[in-house]
């Protein structure tokens, strides 16, 4: 693969644009990921914006909720293209743990990113 | 009953399956339009985001004429939702049932001018509203149910 991979976020309101400044703050990585959200866009607004973001390159597709706008256009946007994979759920252990495997494949880096967020999901003790 | 017929161009997302149907324990939702209708992938995407305890349909134009007294009958809480402000006109002209609509989620496209933050309207959609109102249809903007309802008059 010629560049790493690099990942969008594609989120309601705010949600993106922090996952990526918290990134940024504790990995010191700012290049791998871009920030969508569907703010003020119905679908074919949403559409245009991950075409920007997304363009020619291979990617990875982080989404805030397994459902809704944001999901229904990244799936839209994703069709019928084998270099772009989707991750629902997206949380910040998934990005930390992304952001250093970005010279996998992206549906292999997607799997990786998905266990990754799982792991982190816990009910510790008190 | 219908608890809700919504224009939201977003169809069936996060403010409809949370903001709308926690509060008002929806059983079912109805998408209604005529393209979703025809494609049975996009009927798979727009099931994903609903939990399993919601039913969710679609329906044409004409179905959803013919079935608006079903879904009205149905004891289960409903939402039904179009797209766009030409959906509802045909729903409501035809089916001569809808009472009180909501404006949900109208965003920008040529021709429309933004007539509250989530409400676009070109001038013919809102002069179709108006002659809605006028037939005694209750038409307001709400996106969530914790915002106030603003009535048509207000931004038409």
């Amino acid at each position: 693969m010629s560049e790493p991979l690099r990942g969008v976020i594609v989120s309601h309101a705010g949600v993106a644009q922090a996952l990526i400044a918290a990134v940024a703050s504790i990995s010191g990585v700012t290049d791998a990921l871009l920030p969508v959200s569907n703010d003020g866009c119905d679908r074919q607004a949403l559409f245009r914006m991950l075409a920007e973001a997304v363009g020619e390159n291979p990617a990875v597709l982080f989404i805030d909720l397994p459902g809704g706008s944001c999901l229904t256009g990244a799936i839209s946007y994703a069709r019928g293209r084998t270099d772009l994979a989707v991750v629902t759920g997206v949380n910040l252990a998934m990005l930390l743990d992304f952001v250093f495997h970005r010279d996998l494949a992206p549906a292999a880096a997607a799997e990786r990113a998905a266990a990754a967020g799982s792991r982190a999901i816990r009910t510790p003790a008190a | 009953m219908i608890g809700l017929v919504r224009v939201d161009d977003r169809l069936i997302h996060g403010q409809v399956v949370v903001g709308w149907g926690q509060p008002l324990h929806v059983g079912f939702i109805v998408l209604v339009d005529d393209a979703v209708r025809a494609s049975a992938w996009e009927q798979d995407l727009y099931r994903m985001g609903v939990p399993p305890h919601i039913e969710v349909s679609f329906a044409s134009v004409a179905e959803a004429v013919a079935q608006f007294s079903c879904w009205e009958q149905d004891p289960r809480v409903g939402i039904v939702l179009t797209a766009d402000v030409a959906t509802l006109v045909a729903l409501a002209e035809n089916g001569q049932r809808v009472k009180r609509v909501n404006l949900g989620g109208i965003h920008h496209r040529p021709g429309r001018t933004e007539r509250l933050r989530f409400v676009y309207l070109s001038d013919v959609e809102a002069e179709q509203l108006r002659l809605l109102a006028a037939r005694g249809i209750d038409v307001t903007a709400q996106d969530v149910p914790t915002a106030r309802p603003v009535p048509l008059a207000e931004f038409t």
